[in-house]
């Protein structure tokens, strides 16, 4: 029996513009096993980011409860999820968010950082990781000087920093080609392989049937595989 | 973890452009107006007590002027000959006129220098006089005699407190502005450092140091009694005006009492400390707002960057931190900037000075100074970057991603 690492129950997101409320997640049940690849799709709009955000402890939810690990989070103040988000959580953006100012290294090296790990142990990992994602001869590049392909690399590598139990990936692939697309599908499948709980967004179906589960959003509420047509 | 934190709100500032640094000039000005003043402060205090600090109610003394008022250097010091003293003596109520050679000196000794002043004593008959109207006496070694030559006699701080790396002694060799003199008594000590920091020589040799054996730089006009001091006062100036051929009014000189010229200095120079801190204090205000200013687009601007941070696992504390250090040290480098011109400013000025006859001014910008603005350049910085910083730590993660 396969143990749930993150579990959303009945969470609603509102966000209010003015005097109309917009309803991201309307009740939304979502459980996230421990060691599982899951893909997560639906239209554009249907509360996607949204969950992942909750998800990923980068927000609170209006109303519903979020477990991590049988703990109920959703009343966490913003450091105290922080902390969380930094220990157990590795985020792949479909903008890759790197710092521009930063080298590779250094931006493989911050979560570390915020974390108090040494200078030495923290360059030794970051050489490590690059190296893992075949940039061990672009450590010392800024963002604007490597590919897109590279910079998602160089945010997989950072997502890896503090070895996380969970990567969240929310569209990791929306802004490279195909082929770049499927390297870096096939990179979080093999971490997957090793252990890594893995939760990502994409509108690729052919990427979401390489997943080991999908996740059909609609609306902000989970929908059956029949439903969807 | 702090230090790594300062490691990157340095690398922050780098990458500022220039419009920001441009909004320290505030902070340039008002450092730097502080570091010369402070220190030309001292310099100025030395020169000031040095001229006319030891001497008796009654007693005047003639010193060379630029005419009129006006920024300094405007006009030539014409100096005051040293054929003056015997016109002086003949009016009825001096008792003697001492010429006296007063000169800004490095003095070396153990391979170690220091800024200080010669002051030259009067030779012949005048020189017992003088000594005791300086109250004058010797601790070790001896005082000076006619036939002295390249030799002085020094203050009392010199053997005893820790200036050369050890003390200089009776005897030994010491350089001034580079030319050798054998120390041959040291005086005993007064509690005023302008006699415990003196170098004191012969006429001649102050003369042939200075290369000049026509001029001196203060005569001091020793009186009868107190009571007959202005009516002397009154009979110098009217010989003075005849010998420089200046009629009233546009006197190329100053004849003052000890006490009254103390005064006026001391006036003059409270009125533009005053003014120079005014200006200061103004300058620093306008600086930390813009440095506030600064920081509040740099949140702005970099709200992505700090959405990106709070999503790998920094803290509110540590997003303050950043933009709180980082102001300050956008503090420090304008601070770093201004004490440079304020070191400077106050040494230039004190050129100035001394080219417009104030001889005797030295700047003096301390470590202690240095190390003072800046690290209250830094705190400066800090204090304005606390509500720019505030805004950072508390801006929510998902909407700071959104940019
Ligand atoms: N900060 C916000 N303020 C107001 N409305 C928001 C906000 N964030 C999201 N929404 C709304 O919530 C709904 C869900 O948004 P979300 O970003 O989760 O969609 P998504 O499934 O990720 O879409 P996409 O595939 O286009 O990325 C949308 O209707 C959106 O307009
Ligand atoms: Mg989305």
């Amino acid at each position: 029996m396969k143990k749930s690492i993150i579990k959303l129950v009945k969470v609603w997101k509102t966000y209010k513009m003015g005097d109309v409320e917009v309803h991201a997640l309307r009740g939304l049940d979502l459980e996230v096993m421990q060691g599982e690849f899951l893909a997560i799709q639906g239209p554009s709009g249907s509360g996607k980011s949204t969950a992942m955000n909750l998800v990923g402890c980068l927000d609170i939810p209006t109303k519903g409860t979020i477990f991590l690990d049988t703990h109920d989070i959703s009343k966490l103040t913003e450091s105290n999820l922080a902390q969380i988000r930094g220990r157990k959580i590795g985020f792949i953006f479909q903008q890759f968010n790197l710092i521009n100012t930063l080298t590779s290294m250094e931006n493989v090296m911050l979560p570390m950082m915020f974390q108090g790990f040494s200078e030495e142990k923290r360059r030794k990992r970051a050489i490590e990781l690059l190296e893992l994602v075949s940039l061990g001869d672009r450590l010392d590049h800024k963002p604007k000087e490597l590919s897109g392909g590279q910079q998602q690399r160089v945010a997989i590598a950072r997502a890896l920093a503090v070895d996380p139990d969970v990567i969240l990936a929310d569209e990791p692939t929306g802004n490279l080609d195909s082929k770049t697309g499927d390297s870096v599908m096939d990179f979080l499948n093999k971490l997957n392989k090793e252990g890594k709980t893995i939760v990502m967004v994409t509108h690729d179906d052919e990427l979401a049937q390489k997943a080991g589960r999908i996740v059909y959003l609609k609306d902000g509420q989970v929908i059956t595989k029949e439903d969807r047509k | 973890m702090l230090v790594d934190l300062l490691k990157l709100s340095w690398a922050g500032i780098k990458h500022r452009r220039l419009r920001s640094w441009l909004t320290m000039i505030g902070i340039f000005i008002g450092i730097a107006a502080v570091v010369s003043l402070v220190g030309l402060g001292e310099g100025l205090r030395v020169a000031i007590t040095s001229q006319f600090g030891f001497l008796g109610t009654d007693s005047l003394t003639v010193t060379a002027v630029s005419p009129g008022f006006g920024p300094p250097g405007q006009g030539a010091v014409n100096p005051l000959k040293d054929d003056l003293m015997k016109k002086i003596e003949s009016i009825q109520g001096v008792n003697t006129a001492y010429a006296r050679i007063v000169e800004s000196a490095l003095l070396e000794y153990n391979d170690n220098q220091r800024m200080s002043y010669v002051g030259s004593v009067p030779e012949g008959h005048d020189r017992k006089s003088f000594e005791t109207m300086l109250n004058l006496n010797i601790e070790t070694g001896r005082l000076l005699r006619d036939s002295d030559k390249a030799k002085v006699v020094l203050g009392n701080r010199y053997s005893t407190e820790d200036i050369f790396g050890k003390p200089v002694e009776v005897g030994k060799e010491v350089l001034i502005n580079g030319e050798p003199f054998i120390v041959i008594g040291i005086l005993e000590k007064k509690g005023s450092f302008i006699v415990d920091g003196s170098i004191l020589m012969n006429e001649q040799d102050a003369k042939e140091l200075y290369n000049d054996d026509k001029t001196v730089d203060l005569i001091i006009v020793k009186v009868e009694s107190e009571a007959l001091v202005p009516q002397v006062q009154e009979n110098v100036e009217k010989l003075l005006r005849k010998e420089r051929g200046v009629k009233v009014g546009e006197e190329d000189f100053q004849v003052q009492t000890p006490a009254k010229a103390l005064e006026s200095l001391n006036q003059t120079l409270f009125a533009i400390q005053l003014f120079v801190y005014i200006i200061a204090t103004i300058s620093l205000v306008v600086g930390g707002i813009g440095i506030m200013n600064t920081m509040y687009t740099a949140v702005l601007e970099r709200t992505r960057e700090i959405g990106i941070m709070k999503a790998i696992g920094a803290r509110n504390s540590m997003i303050f931190l950043l933009f709180f250090l980082e102001s300050g040290f956008i503090g420090l480098v304008g601070g770093i900037i201004g004490t440079g011109l304020g070191f400077s400013l106050s040494h230039g000025l004190a050129f100035l000075a001394r080219q417009a006859g104030f001889r005797l001014i030295q700047a003096s910008v301390s470590p202690l100074l240095i190390f003072g603005s800046l690290a209250f350049s830094f705190s400066l910085g800090t204090i304005f970057g606390v509500l720019p910083a505030l805004r950072a730590a508390k801006m929510q993660p998902v909407e700071a991603l959104r940019g």
